[in-house]
Formats: structure tokens, sequence, C-alpha cells
């Protein structure tokens, strides 16, 4: 099915942002289709926050526009609001205010919330019910951000850096949260810098640099390697002959031995190609360790795409 | 990795999580739910917040008892004085502290992203401090009897809607400082204020006995008018002259307008 208006919860074209001489954001398109997870990935200062926010209505865009669920969030906010859930980066509310106080006026909002006494429990702030929120850790802070996010509902939140701060069993509970939400039809924009977080979590990936989308996809499409140029590493003895070894590998292959004993060959790599190189580590009486034929993984994309700009 | 593998699958998650945990069911409560909630919020953290209960009550209370002890006969003179301080302390200071570090923690963007229209979010905060003031006024009123105040029934009803009105002039002018200076900033700045006006605003002491040019000037501050006109309804149970009046309603108009358009939410 393709993708058509009708099908976005989020729907941004040409979209910029500028303050004062930065372009936070700088032509960027995305979608995300009802129901699935998109992932903003970026390093800091890329735009996600900036896309976010004027996606939430908080701010205007120079120019390009976005539509969520349908509506102009900006002129249409009370109209939009009661459909979304928002957890900003670094979370929001009264300092002095208790945790379960907090979720209970958020939740007094809106008109089918679930119960905030078992959102708290799930994510592991019953305890802290009654602690001011200057008090509560960050990680503890995100977590009422998130139950806050959840409490009413949405049909589509946003989740700006969800796990930003988190312990790891944290960050696995707010994963299993996110895939239950997708699992029952809510649709979720979330923003990481976190590789395994948007592999994990996403359905779609939106990598995004200096403002703009630099690759997008499904985390499956955007590591698979391009046809013909896949990699497979061994490791073996040092200063194999590797004459020998392209000779038999079959044409556009090439071997190369990039530190000592660490051998890489990149080209198409078939059953029969693994077969050449045991082969060939067996005609020098060698075992070859470790032996991976590799898919690049979301990293080794997102480094290559946006590496150069973070080295300056 | 394995983590990922598992956190994949959707079995795990539907474990935890069973299947129309999250079913989209969404929609804004009642307005006037939304009104309640939020000014009740609004009323208890000022109530517990213990420099607030300081400054809004225990400093007023305190200054009354004090002063109609040595002053015996004064208590008239005395009350209305003290129910302007305690309104300024709590619409002016309170509120300006309150909004710079609610917008250091980030609520009032918080709030505006929950279904809560814009209006009650105002009005709640409003509601909220009229709340505060009038349980104030309660326990000064109450207090300031049991010193021997007597003041004309007419006059306590016309000092209702004058108490309402310096709340909302003041406050518009604690929204004013507190909502676009650093947290910090508002703190000591807002303190600052309420001192000055306590001693130079015509609050403690009457504009006429004011040297000079300060005496003239806190006629026309809202400290000064308010005072006055507190004084004046409740000595003599007659309306307050027309200009401290009208000089809370220009600084609260000033402050509300200027304030609509420098407020900031973070």
């Amino acid at each position: 099915m393709s993708p058509n208006a009708d099908s976005l919860a989020v729907e941004v074209r040409g979209l910029s942002k500028r303050f004062g001489d930065t372009a936070a954001v700088a032509g960027l398109d995305l979608g995300l289709e009802r129901g699935s997870v998109l992932a903003l990935l970026g390093p800091n200062g890329a735009g996600k926050t900036t896309t976010v926010e004027i996606c939430e209505g908080f701010l205007r865009p120079d120019s390009g526009r976005a539509r969520v669920l349908g509506l102009d969030p900006v002129t249409r906010a009370e109209q939009l609001r009661p459909r979304i859930g928002v957890m900003p980066q670094g979370g929001g509310a009264y300092p002095g205010i208790h945790a379960a106080e907090m979720l209970r006026l958020v939740a007094s909002c809106t008109a089918d919330p679930l119960d905030p006494a078992w959102l708290l429990d799930i994510l592991g702030l019953s305890a802290a019910g009654r602690t001011p929120y200057k008090r509560l850790s960050g990680g503890q802070q995100q977590r009422l951000s998130l139950a806050c996010a959840l409490v009413g509902r949405p049909e589509l939140v946003f989740l700006d850096e969800p796990t930003a701060g988190m312990d790891p069993q944290a960050r696995r509970l707010v994963w299993e949260l996110i895939a239950a939400l997708r699992a029952d039809g809510v649709s979720v924009l979330l923003t990481t810098h976190l590789m395994d977080e948007a592999e994990t979590l996403a359905d779609r990936v939106v990598i995004v640099d200096q403002g703009r989308a630099v690759a997008e996809g499904t985390p499956d499409e955007l590591t698979a390697p391009p046809h013909g140029q896949q990699e497979l590493r061994f490791r073996s003895q040092p200063a194999l002959d590797l004459e020998l070894l392209l000779a038999a590998l079959p044409e556009g292959c090439r071997a190369t031995e990039v530190r000592s004993g660490h051998y890489v060959v990149h080209g198409a790599i078939d059953p029969q190609a693994v077969s050449t190189v045991t082969s060939w580590c067996a005609h020098h009486g060698v075992l070859a360790q470790e032996l991976r034929v590799s898919r690049r993984s979301l990293e080794d994309v997102f480094l290559e795409l946006t590496g150069r700009e973070l080295r300056n | 990795m394995k983590a990922d593998s598992e956190a994949r699958t959707s079995g795990e998650a539907a474990a935890a999580f069973p299947p129309g945990t999250f079913r989209p069911s969404p929609g804004r409560a009642h307005p006037l739910r939304m009104l309640a909630a939020h000014t009740r919020t609004e009323a208890i953290l000022t109530l517990r917040h213990g420099e607030q209960a300081l400054l809004t009550l225990i400093i007023p209370l305190g200054l009354l008892i004090g002063a109609s002890t040595l002053l015996p006969g004064a208590v008239d003179a005395i009350v209305p004085r003290i129910l302007a301080l305690a309104v300024m302390s709590t619409a002016f200071t309170g509120q300006a502290i309150a909004l710079g570090f609610d917008r250091r923690y980030g609520v009032i963007k918080r709030l505006s992203a929950t279904a809560l229209p814009r209006w009650v979010l105002i009005s709640g905060r409003v509601l909220a401090t009229l709340i505060v003031v009038a349980l104030q006024a309660i326990v000064l009123g109450i207090t300031a009897v049991l010193l021997g105040w007597a003041p004309p029934a007419g006059g306590l009803l016309l000092s209702i809607p004058l108490l309402v009105l310096g709340t909302v002039t003041f406050g518009a002018a604690g929204v004013l400082v507190g909502g676009i200076l650093r947290a910090e900033i508002v703190l000591a700045l807002a303190n600052a204020i309420w001192f000055v006006l306590l001693l130079a605003g015509g609050l403690a002491v009457p504009p006429e006995e004011l040297p000079g040019a300060v005496g003239i000037l806190a006629r026309f501050l809202p400290s000064g008018a308010l005072a006055e006109a507190l004084q004046a309804v409740l000595t003599s149970g007659q309306p307050p002259g027309l200009q401290p009046v009208l000089v809370l309603l220009v600084w609260g108009a000033a402050a509300g307008g200027l304030a609509s358009r420098t407020t900031r939410p973070t």
C-alpha cells in the first residue's frame, strides 16, 4: 500500500525553520503512516526537536507545511491537542507538585483517561507518587513525562528522546511500551540519537542531519548493502597471499588485509564465495576465525551519512 | 543483540500489556472540570509552599498582631494596609516567583500540550490566587476582630470588589515580571519590589505621611492606591474615591496588556 494523505498521521513537506542565522530545519520531508512508528534519528542539533515542536504546534515554520492528523498544528491546535500525546524533551511539571498529582491533573483534562495509579505502577513510579517533581531523578522525571503523554489515550504520540537519562531496565520498559502502543494502533513519532532504539522500535527511520533528511527507509532497507556490496570479514594468520584468493573469487571482488590478520572481502558474497574463502584458508593450512558476512549496522549508515559533519 | 530481538517480538510486549491497553480513545474533558482541576492544583501548590506561606500569611499576620499591640486603638487604621499587603504578597510576589520557576521547570509548555485551552490556563491561575487571597482575608479579618477591629458592614461588602481588583492588578504585574525573566532574577526582583512598595509605596506608611515626591508618587502606585481605597471603605463604609480605583485599573490594564505580549512559556 503506498502512503497517501489519508493514511498519514503526520505529513511534513519542505519544512524550514531558522533561528537567527541558524537553519534548524532546512526543507525537511517526512510522513508517518497511521499506526506505525517513525524514528527521527540524528545527531544533537540536527533539527529533530524543532521539527517535533512544529508538529505539536509550538513553533510556526518559516516555510513548508506540517499536517498532523490532517490538521494544521498551529491554527487548529485546540482541536489537535486533545488527540495527541506529547512528551517534551526534558519533561515538564510544577517544581513542587507530587508525581501522582501531576499525572492526575493531566488525566483530568481528557475524556477517557487511563488509570493514573496503574500507569504510575507500570512505570515504576508508585513509590515516588508523593515526591515533588523537582526531587525526582532525571529518569523518573522522564517516565512521569511519558505517563503524561499516554494517559489521555491519544491516537498519536510525539516522544522527544523518550529514553534520555534512563537506566537500561527503564529503557527496556519504554521500548516494550512503545511496541504495545504500536500494536494497539497508536501512531508514534519519536526522536532519538540511539541507533539501537531506532533499529528496534521503528517501522521507518528518517536520518536527519543539519535540518535535512539524508536517508529514509525501514531499518532493513537502510542497513541493506547496495547490491554486490556485501562484505565478508574474518581473522587468520597475518600476511596470507591474497593473489591466490582473488584469483579464485568471482569477478569484481576485492580482498584486503585491513589490519594485521584481519581480512575483508568486498563484493557479491554468495555461498560459493564463502566456500572459496574457507578453501583458500585450508590451502594455507590455517583456520578462518570469526568469519562473518555482515550487513551494515544502522550506526555505519548513520556515520557514513553524518560522520563528516561530526568530525568538522 | 539479544535485547533487541526480544523487544522486537510483539508477543513479549503483549505479555506485559494486554492487547487493547492503549487503544486510542482521545477526547477533551469538560472545560469546567479542567478549570476545577487546574485551579485546585494551583491553590494547593501555593498553600503548600513554605516560603510562599511565610510571605502571604505569616508576615502580614505578624505585622497585624505586632502593630495592633504596639499601637493600641490603631487597629482600624492598620487592617486595611495589612489586607493590601496580603494582596500584594500573594498576587504579585508569590505569583511572579511561582511563574518564574514554573517556566524553568517547563510546566507551561507541558500544560499547553494537553487539552487545557489557553483561557483555562490563565483563569485557573487567577482563580487560585483569588482563593488564596480570600483565605488570607478571612484569617486576617478574624484575627483583627479578636484584636478589636470593628469595621462597618457596608465597608466589608465594598472591600470585596476592591480586593478582587487589587488581586487582578497585582496578579497582572506578577505575571509581567515572572513571565519574562530568569527564575533567580524573578525571585530577587519580586522580593525587592515587595520591600520597596511596602516601605515607600504607601503601604506601611500612608502616602500623605511620606516625604514630598515619594508621597505623591505613592498615590499613583497600585500599593498606595489599594491601601488608600481599602482604608476609605473600611473606615467610612462609603465607596472609595475614583482616583485609587482608576490607578488600579490603569496599572492592571497596562501590566496585563504588556504581559500578554512578553510572557514566554519557558
